[in-house]
């Protein structure tokens, strides 16, 4: 039963491996669907290309039907997960911050990262922006970030509990507003591309 | 000619999300952890600074947990291994499909200094907001989601409904 790195069925070195082998089929699947192409990525935000709401929440749907049924049907216990905590406050501002670098800068890290080791120049940039960010987060904290990066504190919120639904239930929902979202973009898409010549 | 342009067309995107999605679900049943991307950016900042100067490493917050407790240290290499692999994995696939070349990617009504600039200050931000808001596309939002952790909608609310907002603002940058 899953997870087996936390359980010790599988030992360290093993377990890098393996997440050197994740790390290319996901690699692989954001360069495929265009996530090193940054004109493609600014696309959903001015509405001429939404390949990544779709390649986004198909991926986390995939991902949250999949973990859903394997903890189910007792084949891996999400509890032994490292599920994150909720700190409501900076992870709002915190994102916020990111919209700012997501619309400027035209990538996200992960993104950034495929566009660097696939030749983009620009891809190469963000990436060193990334670590100056961090690097400069690292040297303020203390006077700065830390006060905050701690309010807003819930613990490990579901969201699903939350809202006082089944997981099941809520994933199904989430489903069916992705399916509905994907129809109404590829609309948008085509409209936009009939009206506007975008090279992309 | 024609095979040549076919090849160098994307992935069905819903293939593609489905492909992550998978890598995502492995990640979890493997490894106990959700796919990351700044948390690897972030260890290799920590690692580097633990090297130069370990006593200061040692007695700032930002770096103390991670150079002083052992036990929490292999799940953050991990997220190095997984981010060298997203290298090797879009490097073959941007080989398979000829995408493999030098060059800037912007909008034609921008100079390469102003996409550059934009960039670096982009890259800054996502720097500092991944940190305050422990994660990025992929390691909050994306790896949230997929547990129906509450972060992860709150990081999809921001990061998205944030980008919308502020849209407008920018769009000589993109169109």
């Amino acid at each position: 039963m899953g997870p087996l790195f936390s359980q010790g069925i599988i030992g360290e070195e093993l377990n890098m491996f393996i997440g050197f082998l994740i790390g290319i089929l996901f690699g692989f699947g954001l360069e495929s669907g265009g996530f090193a192409n940054t004109r493609k990525l600014a696309g959903v935000f001015y509405g001429y290309d939404f390949v990544v709401l779709k390649v986004f929440f198909t991926a986390a749907l995939t991902a949250a039907i999949g973990l859903f049924l394997l903890d189910r049907y007792q084949i891996m216990d999400i509890n032994l997960t490292f599920y994150p905590k909720t700190f409501w406050l900076p992870t709002l501002i915190g994102g916020l911050i990111m919209a700012f670098g997501f619309i400027i800068g035209g990538f996200c890290p992960g993104t950034s990262l495929c566009a660097a080791s696939t030749g983009k120049i620009d891809g190469m940039v963000f990436v060193g922006g990334v670590f100056l960010g961090i690097i400069g987060y690292a040297f303020t904290s203390a006077t700065l970030w830390e006060g905050l990066k701690n309010k807003g504190a819930l613990g490990k919120v579901d969201i699903a509990t939350a809202l006082g639904l089944s997981d099941g239930l809520f994933i199904l929902l989430v489903t069916i507003v992705a399916v509905i979202a994907f129809v109404v973009v590829t609309k948008i898409e085509a409209h936009m591309k009939a009206k506007h010549d975008y090279q992309l | 000619m024609e095979t040549l342009e076919r090849s160098k067309r994307y992935m069905n995107p819903y293939l593609a999300g489905l492909i992550i999605g998978i890598a995502m679900i492995a990640a979890y049943y493997f490894s106990a952890e959700g796919l990351g991307s700044s948390g690897g950016f972030k260890t290799v900042v920590v690692a580097t600074t633990n090297a130069i100067n370990h006593d200061y490493a040692k007695k700032t917050k930002f770096f103390e947990s991670y150079v002083s407790e052992p036990e929490s240290r292999p799940i953050k290499t991990w997220l190095v291994f997984e981010l060298i692999g997203v290298m090797v994995g879009a490097i073959i696939s941007a080989s398979i499909a000829g995408r493999l070349k030098i060059g800037i990617g912007k909008s034609p009504k921008i100079t390469n200094k102003t996409r550059l600039i934009a960039a670096l200050s982009g890259g800054i931000l996502w720097g500092v907001g991944t940190q305050l808001g422990r994660g990025c596309t992929s390691g909050l939002i994306m790896s949230g989601m997929a547990v129906n952790s509450l972060s992860g909608y709150i990081g999809l609310a921001a990061v998205f409904g944030g980008g919308y907002a502020i849209a407008y603002f920018f769009r000589k940058l993109w169109i």
